[in-house]
């Protein structure tokens, strides 16, 4: 491991700003969060970052490691630094930047608003009773620390900035979390289906690859909402239905296999 | 004059963890209205953190366990300093608070029976009392109580911390507050104020607490007049990582002693059957051979448990103990081994403690083990609280979770942190409401909001003075040699000569740079509250001249019956920090007798 790297932190603010050299001694098992207090205590104090449990348990100290959304405290240096023993630490592009590494997350907090919690019907009997494998799906979902790193990288939300559309990862983890809970009673699908816009994810598992808690995104929880909401709106005899009876609003109290 | 913005709310909440947010659900459930102030975004604060549980007598294993046995056991685990009426109202209310979050969307390991499944801890057992999702129990309960209370539309102010209580004459009435992006004021006008801003552990070196835990609730209720109790009390917690150096501190679960983890020195021994480690309330309860230890993860309830699951003071002297002794790993600490359990069950039960070990380690826990040392951990003590209502000393002033003391005593045992912050979360919440109903709006001194923000701007204004990083460092390394785990009088003299010190050199601080998230201006101000915190923690060691609990005296090495029959409680006089024995609470016959039967 190099005694010295050379790490190159965006400086900034909402009118702009540039990257700015510092020098950091390493130590054995050194990550990236490391090297930004290091520079706070020693050379710096005005460097903004987040961060709280530095391991990599909050969700807090997101940044894009040499163009790499990452968990800064779970990032150690010497994946990142190559023979030049540079390590360049940018703020998330997909939010609006406060300053330096700090960026304004509120959106994602104003979305997880317009999510209903968990609604058990009364007639269920307490206390709650469901089985280890029919809770299992929700608890990868649950795993969650809400890093926002998969909404960094998802394009639709990047990119095209529809955040006006679509939910993004983070929050189709959320609505398939109640989605799947044995007990939940609303019926989320039209709600999946226009404001949250399930539809809108091209299945490109940029956010899938990178989640820090090795949440299947893509695969467990986006592709079978896809699933579920194609049943509803596409689904030629369904739609039939629909225009006879009126639009079933509530969910069967199904068991959890049968809705996997 | 400085400006600043205002709020008004029935009911202020300084702290978004778990304790925080359960009261604000009481808050807004009473269809009062309600701000909540939190220094990080929400989801983020310690509760996140916690791994192992939430302790409640649930009695889903069917082990016979029963709120009794549950008030026996803190108050045994606490070295009998708890509030005992405190202990009698959570060990009741915890299963109730637990079954509701479940109805909050929670979702808790599984018993085959379809319910909640429970695990045991130190001091808990022989009974399984702790409600877990493998070990990120913390997380599934900030999400819970956060999903649910955003549901309730109180006003929630992220990433603003709170510096200073305001009054009227004698009462609480509100908060002077800065937003940490801008930099500018806020002051909140509110008819009651509760505390839940967590512990304090960032005084010392190495310890398992974020930039958050620098005790602002409890110094801030103290400059204001309220009590504070037990502040010697600080948790070592007997797991923490030891390397590489980036890693030092963060805690390991004690899941992992739980799951059957084995606890070795150097020379491959089980330390803890040594029976110079174990004490007098816990003597015969506890495996005495290895084979009995053994036979006990197949079957627990023939067995008594391995030693391994005593309370965390006695594992964590022990552990101290066997470095001193030579016998330690070649970090410095010991080890912790599970691999005995294998891949596919570590992976299952302690799947976040694989991947820190293996992202941040280097190690692989279903094959290696891990080496630890103790880490600081929890403070027991803080604001003195009444048992039913969480009101502190000071009229309008509510306090719950870490920050308020009363229920751990001198020792927490694991698991009970994740439910003292939802019983009394709750409690200390319907408690500001019935206080805010009683009362009328008070005003805030203007004097007090002045003073506070030019004493807040004065290290930007400065034109010289001292760097708060290097403050807090060496307050750090006074703390960590002087109050730590193992206390003498002459150790905490001198770590109290230093603390004094700092607190004069911090009167004059300077930061560079302006008020736009400056993390250097918000240390200058954190540093105050430690400085603070940290001298009543070495008086109130210094006082307690025996060993209990955390306090480990080795200048007074036993148990003294006459110190076993009083709190030390701190309070501001003048300027200076005043120090008072106060009698235990009486315990009510009913709880005198659940003790004598439940020896
Ligand atoms: S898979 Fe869908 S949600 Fe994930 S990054 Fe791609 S488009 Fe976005
Ligand atoms: S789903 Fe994964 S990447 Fe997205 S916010 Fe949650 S933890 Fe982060
Ligand atoms: S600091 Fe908590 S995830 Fe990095």
């Amino acid at each position: 491991m190099l005694e010295t790297i050379t790490v190159r932190v965006f400086r900034g603010d909402a009118n702009g700003g540039e990257e700015k050299e510092y020098r950091v001694k390493t130590f054995p098992g050194m990550v990236v969060l490391d090297a930004i207090h290091q520079i706070q205590a020693e050379q710096d104090s005005t460097v903004a970052c987040r961060w709280n449990c530095k391991a990599a348990k909050c969700g807090s100290c997101s940044a894009e490691i040499n163009g790499k959304p990452r968990l800064m405290c779970k990032s150690r240096i010497e994946d990142y630094y190559g023979e030049d023993g540079i390590i360049r630490v940018h703020p998330l592009k997909t939010f609006p930047l406060i300053k330096d590494l700090v960026t304004d997350v509120s959106w994602n907090y104003k979305t997880a608003e317009k999510i209903a919690p968990l609604s058990v019907s009364s007639g269920v009997p307490r206390p709650f009773r469901m089985q280890q494998v029919d809770v299992e799906r929700v608890q990868e979902f649950r795993k969650c620390i809400e890093c926002f790193l998969c909404q960094n990288v998802c394009h639709i939300l990047r990119d095209h900035n529809r955040k006006d559309g679509y939910f993004g990862p983070r929050f189709m983890v959320k609505l398939a979390s109640l989605d799947m809970h044995p007990l939940d009673e609303i019926d989320r699908r039209a709600q999946l289906h226009s404001e949250a816009g399930v539809g809108y994810c091209n299945i490109t598992k940029c956010c899938e690859e990178l989640c820090p808690e090795h949440i299947h995104i893509t695969d467990n929880a986006i592709i079978p909402l896809k699933e579920r909401v194609a049943d509803e709106y596409y689904d030629p005899l369904k739609k039939v239905i629909r225009l006879i009876f009126g639009r079933n609003g509530r969910k069967m109290p199904v068991s959890s296999s049968s809705k996997k | 004059m400085e400006a600043y913005r205002e709020h008004a709310f029935d009911v202020l909440i300084v702290g978004a963890g778990g304790a925080g947010l359960r009261a604000a659900i009481s808050v807004m459930e009473a269809g009062l209205s309600c701000g909540i102030v939190c220094k990080s975004l929400l989801g983020k604060a310690h509760t996140v953190m916690a791994e192992g549980g939430a302790a409640a007598a649930l009695g889903n294993m069917n082990d016979g366990d029963s709120w009794e046995w549950h008030f026996v056991h803190t108050m045994k685990g606490g070295g009998y300093l708890n509030n005992p009426l405190i202990v009698e109202i959570y060990a009741k209310e915890a299963p109730e608070r637990v079954r509701e979050l479940e109805e909050y969307g929670a979702v808790f390991d599984r018993t085959p029976e379809g319910l909640i499944a429970q695990r045991t801890f130190g001091g808990h057992v022989p009974f399984k009392r702790l409600a877990h999702v493998g070990d990120r129990t913390g997380l599934e309960i900030i999400r819970t109580l956060q999903d649910k209370a955003v549901s309730l539309k109180p006003k929630i102010f992220m990433e603003m911390t709170v510096i200073r209580l305001l009054k009227d004459g004698g009462r609480v009435v509100g908060a002077l507050a800065y937003d940490r992006h801008t930099g500018e004021f806020i002051v909140f006008h509110a008819r009651a104020v509760v505390l839940a801003t967590g512990g304090w552990g960032r005084m010392y070196k190495f310890t398992s607490n974020s930039w958050e835990s620098t005790g602002d609730g409890a110094a801030m209720a103290f400059e204001a007049g309220a009590e504070l109790i037990d502040m010697e009390m600080v948790q070592f917690h007997p797991t923490g990582m030891v390397w590489p150096p980036g890693v030092r501190g963060i805690l390991v679960t004690e899941g992992v002693r739980a799951e059957g983890g084995f606890l070795r020195n150097s020379k491959g021994e089980r330390f803890m059957f040594n029976p110079e480690y174990m004490t007098d309330v816990y003597r015969g309860k506890f495996a005495e051979t290895e084979e009995e230890a053994l036979a006990w993860l197949s079957d627990s309830r023939k067995h008594r448990s391995p030693p391994e699951l005593l309370p965390r003071d006695v594992v964590a002297r022990a552990i101290y103990k066997e470095v001193r002794a030579g016998r330690g790993s070649p970090h410095g600490g010991v080890f912790l081994d599970v691999s005995h359990r294998g891949e596919e069950y570590i992976k299952r039960k302690l799947p976040s403690m694989y991947e820190q070990f293996r992202a941040l380690g280097d190690i692989d826990i279903t094959k290696e083990p891990m080496e630890i040392y103790p880490t600081i951990h929890y403070t027991m003590g803080g604001i003195r609280v009444e048992p039913e209502t969480c009101a502190s000393s000071l009229p309008g002033l509510f306090a719950a979770g870490e920050c308020a003391g009363g229920l751990h005593g001198a020792n927490r045992l694991g698991g009970n942190s994740l439910t003292d912050i939802l019983v009394f979360g709750k409690r200390a919440g319907d408690g500001a409401v019935q206080y805010a109903q009683s009362v009328s709006g008070g005003k805030a001194s203007a004097e007090e909001i002045e003073e506070e923000m030019a004493t807040m701007l004065a290290p930007l204004n400065a034109a010289s003075g001292e760097n708060p990083y290097v403050l807090a460092q060496e307050l750090q390394e006074a703390m960590q040699k002087g109050a730590m785990i193992e206390r003498t009088e002459a150790g905490l003299l001198e770590c109290l000569d230093k603390v004094m010190e700092l607190q004069k050199r911090a009167k004059s601080l300077r930061v560079e740079g302006d008020r736009c998230y400056n993390p250097g201006w918000h240390t200058a101000r954190d540093l105050q509250f430690t400085l603070r915190i940290s001298e009543i923690i070495v008086r109130c060691a210094l006082e307690r001249k025996e060993s209990r609990g955390a306090q480990w005296r080795s200048d007074y090495p036993g148990l003294s019956e006459e110190w076993g029959k009083k709190n030390l409680v701190a309070v501001k006089e003048g300027d200076s920090v005043k120090i008072m024995e106060r009698p235990l609470p009486e315990m009510p016959p009913h709880l005198k007798a659940i003790m004598e039967e439940k020896k």
